[in-house]
């Protein structure tokens, strides 16, 4: 507001002024040294002391009532003697220093001057009395905004004018609040006008906004259209059943849950060992409406929890781009984000899973460093801190961060982009942060102790020392600090040195060297298949196929690129974070598919970059061209037909500022598509002539809307690809299947038809054995007590389940019944042919088991290599109690025992159990659920035993066979 | 066993029986005819009395005498006068409340049908009385393998126990299949087919007493609801949504050891015969938005016929239920407003809704009715034709700010001819409809008037 009032100021101290045709923001992509400037110094003023042109029409600054000083040189305007210019910003500048700058400006070499010459060094910024959020470490905007929307670094040189007809709301899509940000050179009732444009640039940009987070919202609603509202897979049951836990007991009974319903005879204690995060925010949205009066259920809530924050997590990304290229940039990356499959298939409707507020956290955090680091401002920091608390509180990934934001100061230190700013970004987030992070129970200590958290520490220090160094460099001359820096460095060295030295004793006593096991796996691909099958067991943690990229991120994949060419130029404290980001998720993904999910918000981000660049070029060369080419004869016409220059834009042009204007668009959209295209050479013309030949060289017409024909039919093969992979890939929650037939769409509800069997007839305190799989649905939804789970916290409990499955009945029955189970759950897709069944993951169960108990060899169920149940099965195969379980009766089904998964027919098809008896099947054959039966059977058998010295034998052999079980 | 002991021969009881001397003294029953229905697991009676007035002075009382497990047992009694010959009969209802006496001999319960007219000395009048029973029917063996038939004991008396002197009575008993292990003989006793017939006997002092059993195979559906909860939720904007939440068991013979798909599914007729998975639900015309889910989802096995006479849910739960399984799963539905409400000329409004339980053939065994009224609805009053407990509850639904009275009407023991319709009467003002809208808007008013108050105001402390 400040500014705008200043600028009425000028405009009615001198009326001709605003008749002046300038426009900063091309102004500073002023090409005339582009390409032969790389070697000229970054500062120090002009050989040359023709200014330019533009320069001497501004009004000059009175030495004596100037407070400030020239923010280029950052010399007082009276003691250097030289008079300086007002600006249209406002700020004052030596006429010699701003016209080096302006010609300076855009180059690539200027990166240092960009950062430190508009804006910011240290204290001695003399914007600060400008709002901190205009504040910008690319310097190209001069003019600060008024609202935040419109605080564009770089795209402010788009929009329409005001005397150019209306523009079609998609033409402003990208643009228009770029374009707001202009400061008023004009009359007052233009002024006024262009208030009305601000707003309506905003307002546009907010609906904008709001669509994409309805978009955002609504494509995850598939699953509840095409299924229904219910929460999908394994790890939402538990997750779904802690909150209802929450909302039916409240928060301090949650903390103290001892849950002995799983992990029997172990239990689990829930508060210390979950990630509250997403728990306590279903238990709050719940809360908040039930105190409104709504009365929706618990499981409504879960379901739609994860949508919602995919809405919250596209504004969180449009806040992250926008803060690293822009608004234009950022509503694409939204717009791309609230779509991208890879993150659809982690929060559909249903979902109710860590990553559903984990993304959104990790995102609003990325926001509020990079918001930090632009603007300094400690109460972002702050922000920060909490918002990494929430992410803490929400997912295992949060040392993604802890680690990629220290990398990245540490690079920004490297390549000498120290700064007050980076200290405030980074020092509290890591006092803070550890602080607050330490008071999540599951994290507790952790938080200092682990080897996932010292990168941030050592960082940490790192950033003191060269923070100290600084201010030593500040209050002593050259040559001390000279002195100072080898004393410091010989002594710091050895000290260093002794430090790291106990520091990586201390990691090394520890046998995994201070790592979790999912962290070490991610270090090294190769570990977990080595060390721990439970992990490699997972198909999540596999890495995943090349075709799972095109799946999951699709032409996301082939704009990264461009985006991150894009983040290069220029290269910001913001956009080498973006970029840095990129790399890192782009390696975790390649180790592990489920965290594609952390790629995908970066991929979002440089594809936003990447095509609102290229919209821009392209865009910019049709309006040129469209309207440039017209206008050449009418001197009025040009202002007309300068829709991308909107508001500095007059109505009375002289032809050669005209001309100049002119030329300096054409050279900007030069540059532009020198960034995109990377095609265009332009140095070493010497001639005016041959410049403006140049700079007319904008993209041909045709070539532009082919181009933007192009990406919009890209965009379109990504919306659909999006859609599809919304409605068909990634909505079925896995609990109900379908199918689809001639006589139409068949339903497969045996899970919960198994599930709700085992709630409402069996007692409540039985205990239900199954794989672990299936351990978090059986207690949420049948509410029974179940022997391992999801939770793959206990290894060798995980075994003993594995051992009784692939033992002979005898043996797993003692197994399960030292273990008090009463029933035993396994699921069989051989009828219908369902996949995913226990018979296709006994060969975890056998190597979990196996790597524990030793008596379990993996070869013994293996024929050539391979698990086969046809009649090429081993005999410990055929006999193990997995295989007696899923097959048992199947014979009598089909009359030859095809079992449709494996695509054979089984090798032993009539037995008997001795010691289970079927006490239910459902309708598909898919969950079978055996009763172990009451010991007094062996009672009987032992008294038999006593009479037939044969079956004595035999069965003084089995126990024999028992005595290696592990439990007994 | 109550039940044999109270069997034992009472003749010596009946001179001591000092229990409404005059009217037992006065009244004989001429005929009795009873038919017993054994076909479905509620018991049906059928009894036709022809009832004499040897006093002198006019009665206008008739007592009926129930051993103290029917009575328990007793989920319906309806007893109506004929009059007229053969075709041209006509009934009329009578009352029936139970008797303010004394309890009987061995605890035998009384029940009052009060006559519409005195019936005068030496007069004539037929009662036809239905009853029902529930859980009267004791699976016999109690437990059950899958493929074994259900079998079931039945107890009552052979002469029908009455504060009266009979002359003559007849019981016919309808068993559902003409399979009967065994049955008491009291002479003369026939059988025919799946019809037994006790009878006729003459002359019982009154309340003799003949316990009979009988044993035979009865494999229809026991299904039992133990709880059902209704919620009846009125909104004036045009619809009527109820939600029946049910917790359904199987009260037949326990099933016993294992349960095997694949008999049950290759010998339907002959495993598993007295399991059932199918259930009926008779809903009100003009029905929509139908839903069948449990706990854990949807339950996608229904199918819905609709026509314009009623609406008619077909449905399974999630697996089939054998005797002792239960299943727990909710319904719900919409109906037109127009249909159910109306209003009375002092504008006063009431809801018309059927009671009892929509599921044919099957007994509740605490039924909950809650009529939920809209927000700002006064003096609630329920006019239900047979006896209920009732008291009021106050619901908050969405954005409700004084909450919704709630009428609740409990009930136990209910068969399907409970299912008549009920009124709820109540006063509502139509301003309250517009509540909610009123409380949106402002809010949403306030919060805009809140932007934009917050963005022409300058907080910055320095400029």
């Amino acid at each position: 507001m400040a500014d705008l009032s200043s600028d009425h100021a000028i405009t009615k101290q001198d009326e001709s002024l605003t008749s002046l045709p300038f426009d900063l923001d091309e102004a500073l992509s002023f090409p005339v040294r582009y390409s032969s400037s790389d070697d000229s110094p970054v500062e120090g003023t002009p050989t040359e002391p023709d200014w330019h042109p533009v320069v001497m029409n501004f009004p000059a600054v009175d030495p004596d009532d100037s407070a400030g000083h020239c923010t280029v040189c950052m010399e007082g305007f009276r003691s250097s003697g030289e008079g300086g210019r007002r600006m249209p910003c406002g700020h004052a500048y030596h006429a010699s220093c701003i016209t080096t700058w302006l010609s300076l400006g855009h180059s690539a070499t200027c990166q240092k001057q960009a950062n430190y010459g508009h804006f910011v060094i240290g204290g001695r910024n003399p914007l600060r009395q400008v709002p901190a959020r205009q504040v910008y470490n690319n310097s190209k905007s001069f003019f600060p905004s008024i609202l935040d929307l419109d605080a564009s670094p770089q795209r402010a040189r788009t929009g329409p004018s005001f005397s150019a007809p209306p523009a079609l709301p998609s033409e402003t899509l990208n643009t228009s609040a770029g374009a707001c940000a202009r400061p008023s050179m004009s009359s007052p009732e233009t002024a006024s006008e262009r208030t009305v444009r601000h707003a309506f640039g905003n307002v546009l940009a907010f609906f904008v906004l709001l669509l994409i987070g309805v978009l955002a919202f609504s494509i995850r609603l598939f699953s509840v259209i095409k299924y229904e509202s219910v929460i999908h897979e394994f790890d939402p049951y538990f997750n779904y059943r802690v909150t209802q836990f929450l909302t039916k007991n409240g928060i301090y009974d949650f903390w103290n849950w001892f849950d002995d319903r799983t992990w029997y005879p172990l239990g689990r204690v829930i508060g210390g060992t979950v990630y509250p995060g997403l728990t306590l925010t279903a238990g709050t949205l719940w809360w908040v409406l039930h105190s409104l009066n709504i009365p929706l259920s618990v499981e409504t809530v879960c379901v739609f929890t994860a949508p919602t924050f995919s809405a919250f997590a596209s504004w969180a990304t449009y806040l992250l781009t926008k803060e690293v290229k822009g608004p234009g940039a950022g509503l694409a990356a939204a717009t791309l984000l609230g779509m991208v499959p890879s993150y659809i298939s982690r929060s559909v409707a249903g979902s109710y899973d860590n990553e559903a507020v984990a993304i959104f956290a990790l995102i609003f955090t990325f926001f509020l460093y990079i918001k930090t680091l632009n603007t300094g401002s400690l109460f972002y920091a702050t922000l920060n801190a909490i918002s990494y608390f929430y992410m803490v509180c929400s997912w295992g990934g949060y040392t993604f961060i802890i680690n990629l934001i220290p990398i990245h100061v540490l690079l920004c230190i490297v390549t000498g982009r120290y700064s007050s700013r980076l200290y405030i970004a980074y020092a509290p987030l890591v006092v803070l942060g550890t602080l607050l992070a330490a008071l999540v129970p599951v994290v507790g200590f952790n938080a200092v102790m682990t080897s996932e958290h010292f990168a941030s520490f050592l960082v940490f220090i790192i950033l003191h020392v060269v923070a100290l160094v600084y201010y030593i460099k500040g209050i002593l001359s050259p040559r001390m600090f000279k002195v100072a820096v080898t004393l410091v460095l010989s002594i710091g060295l050895a000290v260093c040195c002794a430090v790291i030295a106990i520091l990586i004793a201390v990691v090394a006593s520890s046998p995994t060297k201070g790592w979790s096991g999912r962290s070490l796996s991610l270090l090294d691909p190769t570990y977990a298949s080595k060390y721990i099958p439970i992990i490699a067991s997972v198909s999540e943690h596999q890495p995943p196929a090349w075709p799972s990229y095109f799946m999951d991120i699709n032409v996301l994949a082939f704009l990264v690129p461009a985006g991150i060419i894009a983040c290069f130029l220029p290269l910001s404290d913001a956009s080498s974070f973006a970029v840095l980001y990129i790399v890192t998720s782009v390696y975790f993904s390649g180790v592990m598919v489920r965290l594609m999910l952390v790629l995908a918000p970066a991929a979002c981000i440089m594809s936003g970059i990447a095509l609102s660049e290229a919209f821009d070029a392209l865009t910019g060369s049709i309006k040129f061209q469209l309207l440039g080419f017209s206008t050449e004869n009418s001197q009025v016409g040009v202002g007309d037909a300068s829709p991308d220059n909107a508001p500095a834009q007059k109505n009375a042009v002289k032809s050669d500022a005209s001309e100049n204007t002119l030329k300096d668009r054409t050279s900007r959209k030069n540059k532009k598509k020198e960034k995109e295209r990377g095609k265009e050479e332009q140095g070493g013309q010497s001639s005016l002539q041959s410049q403006i030949k140049m700079r007319l060289q904008v993209l041909p017409l045709e070539s532009s809307i082919i181009g933007v024909f192009l990406l919009i039919m890209l965009g379109a093969f990504y919306v659909v690809h999006c859609v599809w992979a919304a409605a068909e890939a990634y909505s079925a929650p896995s609990i109900v299947l379908t199918s689809h037939s001639q006589n139409g769409l068949h339903v497969f509800d045996d899970f919960r038809e198994a599930y709700a069997w085992l709630r409402h007839n069996t007692e409540v305190d039985d205990k239900v054995a199954s794989w672990w799989d299936y351990g978090y649905q059986t207690t949420a939804m049948a509410n029974r007590t179940v022997i391992v789970d999801n939770n793959t916290w206990n290894n060798t409990h995980i075994a003993t389940v594995g051992t009784a499955m692939s033992s002979p009945e005898k043996a797993a029955w003692e197994i399960f019944n030292s273990l008090d189970v009463k029933y035993v759950l396994v699921v069989f897709g051989g009828l219908v042919g369902y996949p995913s069944d226990d018979i296709n993951k006994f060969l975890w169960m056998v190597r979990i088991g196996g790597g524990v108990f030793p008596h379990i060899k993996e070869p013994d169920y293996l024929r050539d290599g391979q698990y086969r149940i046809d009649s090429q099965a081993t005999p410990t195969m055929l006999n193990c109690l997995m295989y007696k379980l899923s097959y048992y009766r199947f014979v009598d089904a089909d009359g030859k025992g095809f079992d449709r998964v494996r695509q054979t027919e089984i090798g032993k098809k009539h037995f008997k159990l001795t010691h289970f008896e079927e006490v239910f099947t459902t309708h598909h054959w898919m969950v079978r659920i055996y009763k172990l039966k009451p010991p007094k059977n062996r009672i009987r058998g032992k008294a038999k035993k006593s009479k037939l010295k044969a079956s004595s034998i035999s069965s003084s052999k089995k126990s024999t066979k028992i005595k290696k079980n592990p439990w007994l | 066993m109550k039940l044999i002991r109270l069997a034992l021969p009472i003749w010596s009881l009946v001179l001591l029986c000092v229990l409404h001397a005059s009217s037992s003294q006065e009244i004989q029953i001429v005929n009795a005819e009873r038919r017993i229905d054994l076909s479905s697991h509620i018991v049906k009676v059928f009894l036709t009395l022809k009832i004499e007035n040897t006093g002198t002075s006019p009665v206008s009382d008739v007592l009926l005498a129930f051993p103290p497990t029917q009575a328990n047992h007793l989920a319906l009694l309806k007893a109506q006068a004929a009059t007229g010959k053969r075709k041209k009969k006509t009934f009329t209802f009578l009352d029936v409340y139970p008797a303010e006496l004394p309890e009987g001999p061995n605890g035998t319960k009384y029940f009052s049908i009060s006559l519409h007219s005195k019936l005068g000395a030496g007069e004539v009048v037929t009662l036809e009385v239905l009853y029902m029973l529930t859980h009267s029917l004791d699976p016999f063996p109690e437990e059950i393998s899958q493929s074994e038939s259900q079998l079931v004991y039945y107890r009552d008396s052979a002469i029908l126990l009455s504060p009266y002197q009979v002359k003559q009575q007849i019981t016919f008993i309808k068993t559902p299949s003409s399979k009967i292990e065994s049955f008491s003989m009291v002479e003369p006793t026939n059988r025919a087919g799946a019809e037994l017939k006790y009878g006729p006997y003459e002359n019982h002092s009154p309340h003799s007493y003949s316990p009979v059993i009988i044993h035979f195979e009865n494999n229809n559906p026991f299904a039992v609801v133990e709880e059902l909860v209704r919620e009846i939720e009125i909104s004036h904007w045009g619809s009527i949504q109820i939600t029946e939440q049910y917790k359904l068991a199987h009260a037949g013979a326990r099933h016993k050891g294992v349960f095997s798909r694949v008999e049950y599914q290759s010998r339907p007729g002959h495993s598993g015969i007295s399991s059932f998975r199918h259930l009926l639900a008779r809903l009100p015309p003009r029905v929509h938005s139908v839903y069948y889910r449990d706990e854990i989802g949807n339950i996608s096995s229904s199918h819905l016929r609709l026509d314009s006479k009623k609406s008619e849910l077909e449905f399974e739960p999630r697996y089939p239920l054998f005797g002792g399984w239960k299943a727990t799963f909710v319904i719900g539905y919409g109906l037109p407003l127009e249909d159910f409400l109306f209003e009375l000329p002092d504008g006063k409004r009431y809801l018309n809704f059927s009671f009892g339980c929509p599921l044919v053939e099957t007994v509740v065994n605490k039924l909950t009715v809650k009529v939920v009224l809209p927000e700002g609805s006064l003096d609630p009053s329920v006019d239900v034709p047979f006896p209920v407990e009732q008291y009021l509850e106050k619901k908050y639904s969405y954005l409700d700010v004084v909450g919704r009275t709630v009428v609740v009407l409990e009930k136990n023991n209910v068969v399907p001819e409970h299912n008549s319709p009920f009124q709820v009467y109540y006063h509502f003002n139509p301003i309250f409809m517009l509540a909610e809208p009123i409380m949106l808007t402002t809010t949403f008013f306030l919060l805009f008037i809140t932007c934009v108050a917050y963005l022409h105001i300058d907080l910055s402390i320095s400029k």
